[in-house]
């Protein structure tokens, strides 16, 4: 059905598999074995998901006034899917600029940084540094996802499983 | 951090989240897949990447661009009081593959949506996922005019492992969504304890 090499898109066309590891799958009869390796599979799991993004930050040349020029927050550690709250019915909203009195706002019920970010219109880099902020201050809790490293308990699969099936 | 690992205190009714990916080439169907499964609106946020971030080689010909954001979009599953369950489509385009290793950190596991019009589309993914060890699914999207394929069509052209499942979606119907994220949930449970697959 297909030809070595037929398939290589642009980015495995550009030499994207040389910066991967070789494929896993054991390899069966040549002919069976022609879907080529895709483009760029970068080994950031092993070094953590975020260290990419760390240094990355640090190096961004619009700075984000917002976040007074600062990109990370010392260890928020804040994933993309970590649930916020707001610990308190009252906060003193004069000490707030406006950005962290928004978020605030949103997350009187638990929100996940994602939705904060869609929500806000502001890119999720600057949202976990807002964040930061306020978890700092103690108006805001955070719940981590569980870490890769881990896997999740069959219980928890189940739960997710009778979740999607009452949908 | 704060967390909310404690068993008293406001922490404690924090719901903890988490995700599956739907993936696939350009256009192949995830925004439309995560949105008929949703809750939600599908919402998109933004995530900002630099130079460093991305592949080198993928960089050619992009004249003066240090940083650049990548759109994302995404749903949500409130499973019950404690668990709530975000979708993300992943970026389509093949310089985003540094994203797609945020994306995949902790992800339960990931569909794969195959476009019939062009096949070959899927085939970074399903390497993406393959190397990675992350349980995936391929949902074989059809679209009117394009070859029919069988699901054994698809698992031998595109390579597949014989425990993956291959299912016959319409990324638009609500319940083939479903169907996919059970076949994907029930196949990450095997995975765990192949005792379980009977
Ligand atoms: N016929 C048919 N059309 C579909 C199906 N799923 C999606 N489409 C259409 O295909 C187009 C692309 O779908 P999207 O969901 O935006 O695809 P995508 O994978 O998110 O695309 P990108 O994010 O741009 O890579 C839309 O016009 C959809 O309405 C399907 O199952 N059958
Ligand atoms: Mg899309």
């Amino acid at each position: 059905m297909r030809t070595p090499g037929e398939h290589r898109n642009g980015a495995a066309a550009r030499g994207a598999p040389l910066r991967g590891p070789a494929r896993s799958r054991d390899p069966g009869p040549a002919a069976a074995r022609t879907r080529r390796r895709g483009p760029a599979a970068p080994d950031a799991r092993t070094t953590g998901a975020t260290s990419h993004f760390d240094a990355a930050a640090g190096s961004l040349v619009r700075p984000y006034t917002m976040t007074g020029g600062r990109t990370r927050p010392a260890g928020s550690g804040l994933d993309m899917i970590s649930i916020v709250v707001t610990t308190r019915e009252r906060v003193d909203w004069t000490a707030l600029e406006p950005e962290h009195a928004a978020i605030l706002r949103l997350c009187r019920r638990p929100v996940s940084v994602a939705e904060l970010s869609a929500q806000l219109d502001i890119p999720m880099t600057v949202v976990k540094v807002l964040l930061g902020d306020l978890i700092a201050r103690g108006d805001v809790l955070a719940r981590a996802p569980l870490p890769p490293a881990e896997l999740p308990e069959l219980t928890l699969l189940q739960a997710v499983l009778d979740g999607i099936r009452r949908l | 951090m704060a967390s909310a690992d404690s068993d008293s205190g406001p922490g404690t009714d924090i719901p903890l989240a988490v995700k599956i990916l739907i993936a696939g080439g350009f256009g192949a169907g995830k925004t439309t897949m995560v949105g008929s499964v949703s809750e939600i609106t599908p919402l998109s946020t933004e995530e900002i990447m630099t130079e460093a971030s991305m592949g080198v080689d993928d960089l050619g010909g992009v004249e003066d661009k240090t940083t650049t954001t990548v759109a994302l979009d995404f749903g949500r599953i409130t499973i019950d009081e404690k668990v709530v369950l975000y979708l993300f489509g992943t970026p389509g385009q093949g310089r985003f593959w540094f994203m797609w290793d945020e994306l995949a950190a902790g992800a339960l596991g990931s569909v794969v949506i195959a476009d019939t019009r062009r096949l070959d589309s899927c085939f970074p993914a399903v390497d993406f996922f393959e190397h990675r060890d992350i349980p995936f699914v391929v949902a074989v999207n059809r679209f009117e005019g394009a070859c029919d394929y069988t699901p054994e069509e698809v698992r031998d052209a595109v390579d597949l492992g014989g425990d993956v499942p291959v299912l016959m979606t319409d990324a638009r119907d609500r319940d083939s969504g479903k169907r996919v994220l059970i076949a994907l949930v029930e196949h990450v449970m095997r995975r765990r304890s192949p005792a379980l697959s009977g």
